[in-house]
């Protein structure tokens, strides 16, 4: 067992998001738009020496029972622009974002996301997301467009295309000289043929840093997973247990060989938020608190209308679950991914659930919204996040605060020195570009820079 | 802006409009994909006391082969990136929207009024050549009309998302479990001829409301919009009495708009480049020609010699009622940036602010108060 050199962590903070995971209603709760939170997120992962800062998005405003839904945090800034600022005030720090592949075209993708590589130092990483539904496409000139069965095969074709494009200038592209009056080497047309496009035109940007942005990926069925093995750079997962992740980790990492990829050329980041404290009982004593924060009793009904898909405003959220059955004929929430695929037999697994237990509505959404999570002391937490990653669940994770934007300086001022200590997280950083912190080699260079893979 | 003072917009345009400027010992084309290149431009624009960088952008390659500058960086990106490095100047990047979202467009534009706490700007942008269609290949070549039809619409698209969060939507009111009033978020429920957008956007109401509208007054379909849209609108001009003559039918069109002239400031394009001596200014410039293979085509005011003249010309202009500001087009940017006479530097605050332009409501915050009072 000693003879398998230990396994570096990798993690990536994700800015908080637009759901009830993000506790607004703490006095220590910041804006979620305004640039100084972002800066101290990102500056907070810098100094924890992390791999990436992630900012998710989402076109259209959730809605529930047919209105705005107002019980989460809403609203967010553009994410390209928010990356390209926060970029001025980090300087080694990957800088991921989501954007849509439906809603964007590739040569509109393939100059923003180089500009930011080229901008950022060659920090840029892309989570490639395709959305088919009608609900964000009423937001967009082309609408919803998109077959549901036609997903991965856009996001397939809009990375080829993009790919086509970053690599479309010569090597060595930028000549500058001066007496002979060359700025820069003949740059051919680029055409793209293919079921989603008919591109044909000069691509406006030398080769970036990086060459090629990372690219990041969250699909979990088969099929998103067989693109994340064939396309992308790390994937993104939500398999909270040890076995679960494993499960995972061995499944995603044995797809690869059949894309003349090797091991270590995509890695796998489970999504985790982390609770800590002076002792086990306390770091769970907040653990509770931040759960009932994030479940208000209005969330807690809303939850609950979500399965049933009727108002149940009326119930007290204090307590038992509706006898009445749920409505399997409509879906009261839009704009977000979870729904219950067989309403009545969810409800019924609930009731039982909550009848063994005797707990009321808003104590059961807490039991059966709760994801993985780190819970402990800061030795305790490093603990589970090394065993994890040295047991071939992961290669590190992203992790998920749920205050905005200090819900991160705990854990860096803590975990991380414990990490350390462990010789299982880098103590600087050794290569500049997030391909260097991540191990990964530039698509255009045979091998990893020396020192960037063992950091 | 003060009474009397000559709005001051530099564009910077790669290593400078002038497609042959990166051969200049000085250019730092090396440097011009980099971020420390546009750091440092934008800095010294600032600490020149310039009220606004312009940053075009387009998705062509531009013309020329191999011996022109070729290749462009996002302008909004670059627009962000230098935000938090600065405090006071505007930063109006062009966003062309013949291919793009509004969608994206409004979102991003915001997103910098966010970051510059309440500096951004937009200059609208159509895509006309072929190879921009080509790019995408969504749709054929549209003539002028067309293009700034659409150009149209989506203006109204991305200004109704900027007003779609009515200011203080966000009310955290713990009793009730609400963080939102969602009373106060509109859907814009635009439906016209090149686009149908539900909204409201995905972000709030931005530091300045609504970010200052730029068009290109290059033609009449342009001037249209302009006339109803902008509130800054750009010119060329061959001379001085040209530039006052359009801007005087400019502001006619404005009235007869029924808007207020002098909410809109009207900047004239005037093409620059400076050295010691106006004979060695004029010898650049020629030399510039030279590596190009010819003059370049510039129908505009231009005004080659020192940074003296430059300020007697711009005295000229602001005494006078030719133009409300100009936007310097440097052929050479890095020689003229420090080549220019600095000037006091402009106070912190909002780009709105610092053109003395109000603040507006939310245009749908009016409307409910109109509904309440019926």
């Amino acid at each position: 067992m000693n003879a398998k050199p230990r396994k570096q962590v990798h993690l990536a903070a994700h800015f908080p998001g637009v759901n009830n995971t993000t506790v607004w209603a703490d006095p220590a709760s910041k804006s979620q738009v305004d640039f100084a939170s972002f800066e101290h997120l990102a500056r907070t992962a810098e100094r924890g020496l992390f791999d990436f800062f992630f900012l998710a998005e989402g076109l259209r405003l959730r809605e529930h029972r047919g209105r705005i839904h107002d019980l989460d945090v809403v609203g967010r800034p553009d994410t390209l622009t928010v990356l390209n600022a926060v970029a001025a005030v980090t300087d080694r720090l990957g800088l991921a974002g989501t954007i849509n592949s439906t809603y964007n075209e590739p040569f509109e993708l393939a100059k923003q996301f180089a500009s930011l590589d080229h901008l950022s130092g060659g920090r840029a990483a892309w989570n490639v997301v395709t959305s088919s539904d009608a609900f964000t496409g009423e937001n967009f000139r082309r609408g919803g467009y998109l077959d549901h069965s036609d997903r991965y095969r856009r996001a397939a074709e809009v990375v080829e295309a993009t790919k086509t494009l970053w690599d479309s200038w010569p090597a060595d592209a930028l000549v500058i000289d001066r007496e002979r009056g060359v700025f820069a080497h003949e740059v051919p047309t680029t055409a793209v043929r293919s079921s989603q496009f008919d591109i044909e035109a000069p691509f406006v940007l030398p080769p970036s840093p990086q060459g090629h942005p990372v690219l990041l990926q969250a699909g979990d069925s088969d099929e998103g997973r067989e693109f994340g093995a064939k396309a992308a750079d790390a994937i993104f997962t939500v398999h909270g247990t040890l076995e679960a992740g494993q499960a995972f980790y061995a499944d995603i990492k044995g797809r690869l060989a059949k894309y003349g990829r090797s091991h270590d050329e995509l890695l796998v980041f489970p999504a985790a938020t982390f609770v800590l404290g002076d002792t086990e009982a306390e770091a769970h004593e907040r653990a509770r608190h931040i759960r009932y924060q994030q479940v208000s009793p209005q969330t807690a009904i809303a939850f609950l209308e979500q399965v049933w898909g009727r108002d149940l405003s009326g119930y007290d959220p204090d307590g038992p679950l509706p006898d009445i059955e749920p409505d399997t004929t409509t879906e009261i929430t839009r704009g977000r991914v979870r729904h219950a695929k067989d309403p009545l037999a969810v409800a019924k697994a609930w009731r039982a659930q909550a009848e063994a237990a005797n707990l009321s509505i808003r104590e059961l959404i807490i039991e059966v919204t709760t994801r993985q999570q780190f819970i402990g002391t800061p030795v305790q937490v490093a603990e589970q996040i090394d065993h994890y990653v040295q047991s071939d669940a992961a290669d590190g994770f992203i992790l998920v605060p749920h205050l905005t934007p200090a819900g991160l300086d705990e854990f860096v001022d803590r975990v991380v020195p414990e990490l350390q200590e462990r010789g299982s997280f880098r103590t600087a950083y050794t290569g500049t570009t997030l391909r260097d912190h991540l191990g990964l080699r530039h698509p255009h260079h045979p091998t990893v820079a020396e020192g960037a893979r063992a950091s | 802006m003060s009474e009397g003072t000559l709005f001051l917009g530099i564009e910077t345009a790669g290593t400078g409009t002038h497609p042959a400027s990166w051969r200049r010992a000085d250019s730092r084309a090396e440097d011009l994909f980099t971020a420390g290149y546009w750091t440092e431009v934008v800095a010294r624009a600032e600490q020149l006391g310039a009220d606004a960088i312009f940053l075009p952008d387009a998705f062509g390659l531009q013309d020329g082969g191999t011996a022109v500058t070729r290749g462009r960086l996002d302008a909004v990106a670059i627009a962000a990136r230098v935000a938090p490095l600065t405090r006071r100047i505007g930063l109006i990047p062009q966003a062309p929207l013949t291919h793009t979202e509004p969608f994206h467009v409004s979102k991003a534009i915001a997103a910098l009024d966010f970051a510059s706490l309440g500096r951004a700007g937009w200059e609208v942008g159509v895509s006309a050549t072929a190879q921009e269609a080509k790019a995408f290949g969504r749709k054929a070549v549209q003539d002028r009309t067309d293009l700034w039809h659409e150009a149209d619409e989506a203006i109204e698209v991305v200004t109704r998302l900027w007003d779609s969060w009515e200011d203080g939507a966000e009310i955290r009111d713990v009793p009730t479990g609400r963080f939102i009033d969602r009373d106060r978020l509109h859907y814009i429920d635009f439906a016209g001829d090149h686009f149908s957008v539900k909204g409201p956007s995905i972000t709030p109401r931005s530091p300045q409301g609504q970010p200052i509208v730029t068009v290109r007054a290059d033609d009449a379909v342009a001037v249209d919009v302009a006339v109803r849209r902008a509130d800054l609108v750009r010119i060329s001009a061959p001379d001085l009495a040209t530039a006052a003559a359009h801007r005087v039918s400019l502001r006619a069109a404005l009235a007869a708009a029924g808007r207020d002239p002098d909410t809109v400031r009207v900047l004239l394009d005037l093409t620059v480049h400076l050295a010691d001596s106006a004979e060695r200014a004029r010898a650049e410039v020629r030399e510039l020609d030279q590596w190009l293979g010819q003059p370049i085509d510039d129908p505009g005011l231009t005004q080659v010699g020192t940074a003296g003249e430059l300020d007697d010309l711009l005295d000229e202009i602001g005494g006078s009622a030719v133009a409300d500001g100009v936007v310097l087009r440097p052929l050479a940017l890095p020689a003229t940036l420090a080549a220019l006479t600095s000037r006091p530097e402009r106070a912190t605050g909002t780009l709105r602010e610092q053109l003395g332009l109000p603040r507006p409501a939310s245009r749908y915050a009016a409307a409910t108060t109109q509904g309440a009072a019926l």
